[in-house]
């Protein structure tokens, strides 16, 4: 029995032990706080005299700051101390005033060596660095009913010109139900329906009235209608986001009908929650004919000039937009889609009847926050946030014929320009209510606790588990323990790679890791023992050991990662974590205890006499 | 070296039967009568850590509450006696909506109300965690935790059933139901809070708890494959004083990381470590007694594991 690896198998051990060491490194290098500095619009240019100028404003308030780094989009400043942080967010804000978005943020330090390999360190949770979580709802039942009143709206009027006589006509939880006087208008009427509003649907429903029609919104078009909502919601949150100046941000969907927020950094909840409960909206208003009538600037000056005077009077506002979409016309030059619900197309045709000729205006309107500096009677400087609302033309253009529910605005410039106005029209359309169904907020303190905690646990836990190897199994726990060590490293390292965020449960997950990856060795171990109690020589019992053991090994793991796997598919953000940790840790671990033990148990006894095991 | 000593398990498996019939007695009834003390991950509602900088009296903190209108608020301190956490009773805050549809003013939160509160007497207090959870997330959550518990019990039966063969899977099967039951069982009579992260714990026990029924039906399988001419109580006997060193030594290891989870990893994880270990410690009971028994019970026989096409494993590997 020589129980010796070919070079080759000795030679992955050795390059995957290399490559968990050199993915878990980063990690080892503590992140420092830092201010990130960048502008409202990505044309402004961050340079190397903004970063002078934020750098100054530091030193006058004599916060210690290294390191500054501007590369024309944003800039980086470096602290020393993790409790500035907050001051000097506040001293560089009122420094370099509100076209800038200042955030907090923690810098990496992993050496260019390791970067230069995609070595990253593993982001921490929000458990651990301190920040908001909001998960919120989408109220998609009102989208759906504002939608129905349009289509009802619409219906009507479609039924009064081609001269369908019914009784009445009512929105009723979610369908739209007609009631007639005879069946021949009731046919009519769903000919009508079929050839005119493929959105919604007839429902036979047994037992029916024969002289009513009840109609709901297709599968298709609800679906569609969601999903619309959804994504409207989540433009507009992104943008708000965006102004409350947070490094990483999240922002995205999660199910059906909810939307995931988390902002890392962030204390202040009654800030935050304004920011993102606030959605920009739409006036859409005449160019005004004499000097009567406001001025507004144009979001992007262009050819159009500066500003322009719009009337007083908004025809429609973003509440009746229902979408609006960037396309090409048959030309193939860049125009965008509006659709308007049917008080929104009324209004419109009738503003426009009489103005063809004459110039529409669309102004978009943001609700934002500025900080006002003052000093109270004791000297200290005072920052309040002081809410105004700015209002921007983002479209000009001339009316070619009477509007209605569907137009369009061509002329807006480049396929880019044409995507932005319809981003921005998305944006103001007032999307469907949302609210806040989970709040949680970490202190930062509380953060920086957890991953002391979080540490320290792991190193006692592994420690007792090193020791309790090395005095059960001797030589052989040496073995196991080594395997452990790089078991540790190979989760690290992995986690690390495949962008996993480290959250307190997480942290859980590779303390049981721990506890529980020593079993295949102890399995192994057990049996070795058990082969030479029997009998067999010492190379023959190391043989059988890791043979005989190996089953039971993998069936066990198989059981536990599929409990793992269900975990994650049921779980929410900590469980899912934790999940992960597990996965990746059952995983890693039977290839060290496994593979590698048996590497280098070969290498100590493998191929020559061996009288006697340390086991 | 010595040969292995076997002992004889089986012979007391009917006071492991009285134990364990008990034990799940207590807990149906614990669980029956007063249930979980459910967390505000299942129920809902608002929760607020607050720090102070001297050690906090509780009973001002809720006078303080109650004096600025905050109906029953529960106050206890949390970790050390600087840390305080507030739940607020009653019924749990409807749906918020983030800003007022007409003037875009924001709705004040609960927890908001109650940091205003705390601080309006002066006193230096630090918001240390906010957990605000809407009753439909908490319903959600009570459904889906249920339902991958059947979800993981039905998988693992089907694997084990496919893997071993049927009389395995429904003691492997039972062995689990029972950890999980005495494991809710203690959370139901100690009263202490279930929540979010102890639901994690009882899936990892399920987990943990399956390892080591694995592990000793492995063995079984094995020593009834072997071994000719032995009573299946005996066979039994045998594959378990093999595996109780490798039983031990595991449980050990583990319950040390617990225990310095338990000490050191802060009151977030406290109970998450203490279901862990309670479910350790009736997963390693029940890994002998359980499944054995249930096995035995079943009258398995040397026949039913007897595959021809599988035979004895080769020891063809290098």
């Amino acid at each position: 029995m020589p129980n010796k690896f070919p070079l080759w198998k000795n030679l992955v051990i050795l390059l995957v032990v290399v490559f968990g060491f050199v993915y878990a490194a980063p990690n080892l290098y503590p992140p420092d706080p830092a201010i990130q500095l960048s502008g409202q619009s990505g044309a402004m240019l961050i340079d190397q005299a903004v970063l002078d100028k934020a750098a100054a404003a530091l030193e006058q308030a004599g916060i210690d700051h290294f390191g500054g780094e501007a590369d024309g989009e944003g800039a980086l400043l470096r602290l020393g101390d993790i409790a500035e942080q907050l001051r000097a967010k506040e001293v560089i804000q009122a420094e370099m005033g509100n076209d800038y978005i200042v955030a907090l943020n923690l810098a990496p330090t992993t050496p260019d060596a390791l970067s230069s390999l995609g070595a990253v360190p593993m982001k921490l949770g929000l458990d651990l660095r301190g920040g908001v979580h909001f998960l919120l709802e989408v109220d998609l039942k009102s989208a759906l009913k504002t939608r129905l009143e349009g289509d009802l709206e619409d219906l009507k009027t479609t039924l009064r010109e081609e001269r369908v006589r019914y009784r009445s006509f009512a929105l009723i939880d979610g369908q739209i139900i007609g009631q007639f006087r005879d069946a021949e208008e009731v046919d009519k009427a769903t000919a009508l329906v079929r050839q005119n509003f493929p959105n919604l649907q007839p429902l036979s429903i047994p037992g029916q009235n024969a002289l009513s029609l009840t109609l709901a919104l297709s599968v298709q078009a609800s679906s569609d209608l969601e999903d619309n909502t959804i994504k409207q919601n989540l433009t507009s949150l992104r943008n708000r986001v965006n102004e409350i100046g947070v490094s990483e941000p999240i922002v995205s969907r999660q199910g059906k009908n909810r939307i995931v927020v988390e902002l890392p950094g962030i204390q202040d909840t009654a800030e935050a929650k304004r920011i993102i409960g606030k959605t920009a909206n739409l006036e859409f208003r005449l160019e005004a004919q004499s000097r009567i009538g406001e001025l507004f600037d144009f979001r992007d000056p262009s050819s159009q000039g500066v500003d322009a005077r719009l009337e007083n009077r908004a025809i429609i506002t973003g509440e009746n937009v229902t979408d609006a979409r960037a396309s090409f016309d048959e030309n193939g030059r860049p125009q965008v889609n509006i659709s308007l619900d049917s008080k929104g197309g009324w209004a419109m045709g009738h503003a426009t009847r009489d103005n063809i000729g004459n110039r529409l205006g669309v102004l978009f309107i943001e609700y934002k926050t500025r900080l006002e500096k003052s000093v109270d009677e004791s000297g200290t400087v005072e920052l309040t946030p002081i809410p105004y609302v700015e209002k921007h033309i983002i479209s000009l253009a001339t009316v070619q014929a009477q509007l209605g529910k569907q137009f369009r605005i061509t002329g807006a410039g480049n396929q880019r320009e044409s995507s932005e106005l319809a981003l921005l029209l998305r944006a103001g359309a007032l999307a469907a209510p949302m609210y806040i169904v989970e709040e949680r907020t970490i202190g930062p303190s509380l953060g920086t606790e957890n991953i002391q905690l979080g540490v320290k646990s792991v190193t006692v836990g592994l420690l007792a588990v090193l020791l309790f190897m090395l005095v059960i199994y001797r030589v052989f726990g040496l073995f196991a323990n080594l395997a452990l060590a790089t078991n540790l490293l190979l989760l690290v390292g992995i986690m690390s790679l495949l962008g996993a965020t480290l959250t307190l449960p997480g942290i859980a997950g590779i303390v049981l890791t721990v506890g529980m990856a020593v079993d295949a060795n102890v399995l192994i171990f057990s049996r070795i023992r058990e082969e030479l109690a029997a009998g067999l020589s010492p190379q023959g019992a190391i043989s059988a050991g890791y043979d005989r053991a190996f089953v039971s090994i993998l069936d066990a793991n198989i059981t536990t990662l599929i409990v793992a796997l269900i975990l994650y598919a049921i779980g929410s953000g900590p469980v899912q974590g934790f999940a992960v940790t597990l996965s990746i840790g059952i995983l890693t671990s039977m290839f060290t205890s496994i593979v590698m033990t048996r590497g280098v148990v070969n290498l100590v006894y493998g191929g020559r006499k061996v009288d006697r095991l340390w086991i | 070296m010595t040969q292995l000593k076997v002992y004889n398990f089986m012979g007391i498996r009917r006071l492991a039967v009285g134990l364990s019939a008990t034990l799940l007695v207590l807990s149906t009834i614990s669980l029956a009568t007063q249930g979980l003390q459910l967390g505000l991950d299942f129920t809902g509602g608002t929760q607020v850590e607050v720090g102070y900088q001297s050690p906090a009296n509780v009973e001002g903190v809720r006078a303080q509450l109650e004096r600025a209108g905050f109906e029953k608020p529960v106050v206890v301190h949390f970790g050390s006696d600087r840390d305080v956490l507030i739940r607020l009773q009653g019924k749990p805050e409807p749906e918020q909506a983030i800003s007022d549809e007409q003037d875009g003013t924001v709705k004040k939160a609960l927890s908001d109300k109650v940091y205003e509160a705390l601080q309006s007497e002066g006193a230096d207090v630090e918001l240390r965690r906010v957990d605000f959870v809407g009753p439909q997330i908490g319903e959600e959550l009570r459904e889906d935790g249920g339902l991958g518990m059947l979800a993981a019990l039905i998988v693992v039966m089907f694997y084990v059933a496919m893997r071993f063969q049927l009389k395995f899977a429904i003691g492997a099967v039972l062995a689990l139901a029972h950890d999980v039951m005495i494991t809710l069982g203690f959370f139901s009579l100690m009263r202490f809070e279930f929540d979010l992260t102890v639901l994690a714990a009882i899936l990892a026990v399920v987990g943990y708890s399956l390892n080591d029924t694995i592990v000793v039906s492995d063995r079984i399988r094995e020593n009834f494959r072997k071994i000719r001419n032995m009573a299946p109580l005996d066979v039994i006997n045998e594959s378990l004083s093999q595996t109780l060193w490798r039983t031990i030594n595991t449980s050990l290891t583990t319950l040390l990381v617990l225990l310095s989870l338990f000490f050191l990893g802060g009151e977030l994880i406290h109970n998450f470590a203490i279901a862990l270990m309670v479910g350790v410690g009736v997963g390693t009971y029940s890994s002998i007694y359980v499944a054995a028994t249930v096995m035995l019970a079943m009258d398995i026989q040397r026949e039913d594991l007897l595959v021809p096409e599988k035979g004895e494993l080769v020891d063809d590997l290098p």
